[in-house]
């Protein structure tokens, strides 16, 4: 993409994004803009709020499970706690997370474009982000307190609890509108705002994990929020749909909730693999291993991550051949996703590498990704899955896809972007000490749970038999390790916000993409002249041999 | 002979160490490879890097060999599966009720317990159902575990391959005191098992009236 011809000049007079006077000034000129790179910056200032919540109740949860018995909360108390953390963490932070804040910020630069295709539709999905979220906190101070289903809402249960289910039925409900326009409106943006000369093969692979996981939203989300309304209608009028009492299906609802929530789980990965295969070039200072092959398996496992669902029902009693197909199928979707790490370790080979935080972060998504996908393939085997389901195994599994794979990989690209989108730099150092308690506290948090849930403990327990108590003691001392290390990392990210050293260069890492020919921080429209787009990305022209280099301007 | 606490244990285990052995490889390997590049091909130590495009030919073999081990795991996962829904004919039969928060098993002859009464290597099939909302049926030692609904049965069985007792479950979120509701199950020699079905219950009778009583689903929620 670096290409020769399309050098990019600003006339350094043009005030960045963050200084811009439009029609709107002060807080309102945030609230009410419709520049992608501010909403983008509304969506992490929502997106992080949550985050801190969510991860305090997980080491409320944490603490609680430290001893067998009552520690510091009641059972009921518990309940709500994961119910909320899961909510929260899956529909507030990591459903929106990257896309949101990174897809909003960088996709349109990263295909030359001065915004996305629908910039007012953007605000509005954030305005439908907050509501939704707003909903969710309510839902903790109404009275009932919030729902203590898990994030799942099965019925019968969620029909019968006194809790606020309606109010984090409605949350979910709305945040889906919020990820489906934001879905439609990048499918758009790539379809019609490429820059001249941009082709499908010279995009950037973030652009190609945006595209896959836009048309998951805008496919999937729709029978999410038919089901939770069906699930309100029942509530609210008795009319059985889901409840055998009332004369419905209780399998039916955990058909449809899946049908939704296994492909939302690629909704929340994709985009973390699109980071991953962004930043692993720029510190290798080499082209990327086998692009074409990176950019259909995010292809792949959009098409196949649709077709697995009912792996998550193997213990709900299904036809023989229905336990078979969706075993098989999702045999097969572990492919792709090796196919990717394959590519990832290969880019390695013969580069240049530098281990700035960013590259640290995704060297860990690598190690952490690979034990959650082998682990996920594990539970794809039936007569495994009928032991491990519904254990503390499945937990270990989804926070090191989630939390290993997509958290890590939103904390590399933190660090990767922050000097482009604030022009700031924050402590190196502080920021690779972060890196260290994250990673050895995540593993001493999760890994435990893998163990313990072979040996047969259920998720979802507010007290444990005596036998799996080192198991949690280790798990809940790892909470703390993982907990001081965002705290540092955080501090270290905000104070450079205030006080970090000033970036001005426009290419602090050596990338090659479009973000890196730009000013520091972006200008309003990002480009003063549309750029025409003349190579591949990650070309690196500068490893060829110098008889290739020819001067084409 | 016997290779655990149940005739399951042996083939879910075995398919389970193999997934671990192949997991364990490829994690090994990914994560030695990463380390190795990180080191050889540091900036300091290699300042000038090489493109290397792509690589047919390696491509293919990441994929074919990953897919053929996948498929060995998905056959014996289902070969184990299909053992655990082929239920033999003469299987001992005992009824499994949950609510909120017990068990409760009903026998042939009418006799009812709250924790699982089963003969040593004897076919037992447990047909479960539920008085109020999901639960799961699950006996860790036993690599058995069944989701259980209201208003409808589900079927599981096993044998019991050594006297003893073992853990009862539930795995599936079921409210309050969802990871209170556990049980035991007793394995008996064959003949003291028959001796105790036979005999006049020892059971606390208040205990047995809770147990027998309170059909929630039947009676509250029509």
């Amino acid at each position: 993409m670096a290409s020769d011809a399309a050098v990019i000049e600003t006339n350094g007079n043009e005030p960045s994004y963050l200084d811009y006077k439009g029609k709107h000034s002060g807080i309102k000129g945030w609230l009410l803009s419709t520049d992608h790179k501010r909403i983008g910056i509304l969506y992490m200032i929502g997106i992080l709020a949550f985050f801190f919540v969510g991860v305090f109740l997980g080491f409320l949860m944490r603490l609680e499970l430290i001893s067998p018995g009552e520690t510091i909360v009641s059972a009921e108390t518990y309940n709500q706690f994961f119910t909320l953390h899961g909510v929260i963490m899956i529909f507030l932070f990591i459903i929106p997370g990257i896309p949101a804040i990174f897809g909003n910020f960088f996709l349109p630069i990263l295909i030359g474009a001065k915004d996305v295709a629908f910039p007012r539709l953007n605000l509005f999905s954030w305005y439908l982000y907050l509501t939704g979220g707003t909903l969710a906190l309510l839902s903790i101070v109404m009275p009932g307190g919030p729902a203590d289903t898990g994030w799942t809402f099965y019925i019968p249960y969620s029909v019968r609890t006194d809790t606020n289910v309606i109010l984090s039925l409605s949350a979910a409900f709305i945040l889906g509108f919020s990820s489906l326009l934001t879905g439609l409106n990048f499918i758009t943006t790539v379809h019609r705002l490429r820059a001249p000369g941009m082709t499908w093969f010279k995009m950037p692979l973030s652009v190609w994990s945006f595209y896959a996981t836009a048309w998951v939203q805008v496919l999937a989300t729709p029978i999410i929020a038919i089901t939770l309304m069906l699930v309100a209608i029942e509530r609210l009028f008795h009319i059985g749909i889901f409840d055998p009492a009332l004369g419905g299906d209780p399998v039916l609802y955990q058909h449809l909730f899946w049908i939704y929530s296994h492909p939302a789980v690629y909704i929340m990965i994709i985009p973390a693999m699109g980071i991953v295969s962004e930043i692993i070039p720029v510190f290798a200072h080499r082209t990327i291993f086998g692009y074409k092959f990176i950019a259909f398996s995010s292809i792949a496992i959009a098409l196949f991550g649709s077709l697995v669902w009912a792996h998550h029902m193997f213990t709900a009693g299904m036809s023989d051949a229905g336990q078979l197909i969706f075993s098989l199928l999702t045999m097969i979707v572990a492919i792709p996703s090796a196919i990717k790490v394959f590519n990832w370790v290969a880019t390695l080979y013969k580069g240049s590498i530098d281990l700035a935080t960013p590259m640290l972060y995704v060297l860990a998504f690598i190690f952490l990704f690979s034990i959650g996908g082998l682990t996920g393939v594990m539970q794809g085997v039936i007569s495994i899955d009928i032991q491990l389901h519904d254990t503390a195994f499945i937990v270990g599994h989804f926070h090191y896809v989630m939390f290993g794979g997509t958290g890590f990989a939103m904390f590399a690209a933190f660090h990767y972007w922050m000097p482009k989108m604030f022009g700031k730099m924050y402590n190196r150092k502080l920021a690779k000490i972060a890196f260290w308690f994250i990673f050895i506290g995540f593993n001493f948090l999760y890994f435990p749970m893998l163990v313990m849930g072979w040996l047969g403990m259920p998720r979802r327990y507010y007290d444990y038999l005596p036998q799996f108590h080192p198991y949690h003691l280790i798990s809940t001392i790892g909470s703390w390790i993982l907990i001081i290390g965002l705290i540092i990392m955080f501090y270290n990210l905000f104070k450079s916000l205030k006080s970090g050293p000033i970036v001005t260069e426009k290419n602090i890492w050596g990338g090659e993409t479009l973000e890196w020919q730009i000013d520091s921080p972006p200008i309003h429209e990002n480009f003063t002249e549309i750029p025409v787009i003349e190579e591949r990305p990650y070309v690196y022209k500068d490893n060829e041999p110098p008889v290739e280099k020819e001067e084409t301007v | 002979m016997s290779s655990g606490a149940s005739n399951f244990v042996g083939s879910v285990d075995g398919v389970f160490l193999l997934s671990i052995i192949i997991s364990v490889f490829f994690l090994v390997l990914i994560t030695t490879m990463m380390i190795y590049f990180v080191i050889k091909y540091s900036r300091k130590r290699n300042p000038k890097a090489v493109n290397v495009h792509s690589n047919t030919l390696l491509e293919v073999t990441w994929t074919i060999i990953p897919l053929i081990l996948v498929l060995i795991l998905f056959w014996y996962g289902w070969v184990g599966y299909k053992e655990m829904v082929d239920i033999p004919e003469d299987a001992m039969t005992v009824e499994v009720t949950a609510q909120m928060w017990l068990w409760k098993f009903k026998y042939e002859t009418g006799k009812v317990t709250d924790s699982l009464y089963v003969p040593v290597k004897k076919a037992v099939k447990l047909i479960l159902t539920s008085n109020d909302v999901n639960h799961a049926f699950f006996i860790p030692a036993f690599r058995v575990k069944k989701d259980v609904y209201p208003g409808t049965k589900r079927t599981i069985w096993f044998i019991a391959n050594d006297v003893g007792e073992y853990d009862i479950a539930c795995a599936e979120y079921c409210g309050l005191n969802h990871s209170y509701m556990y049980s035991k199950i007793f394995v008996m020699p064959e003949a003291e098992f028959k001796n105790w079905l036979n005999a006049v219950s020892d059971e606390d009778p208040k205990l047995l009236e809770e147990l027998t009583g309170g059909d929630e689903y039947n009676s509250e929620n029509q």
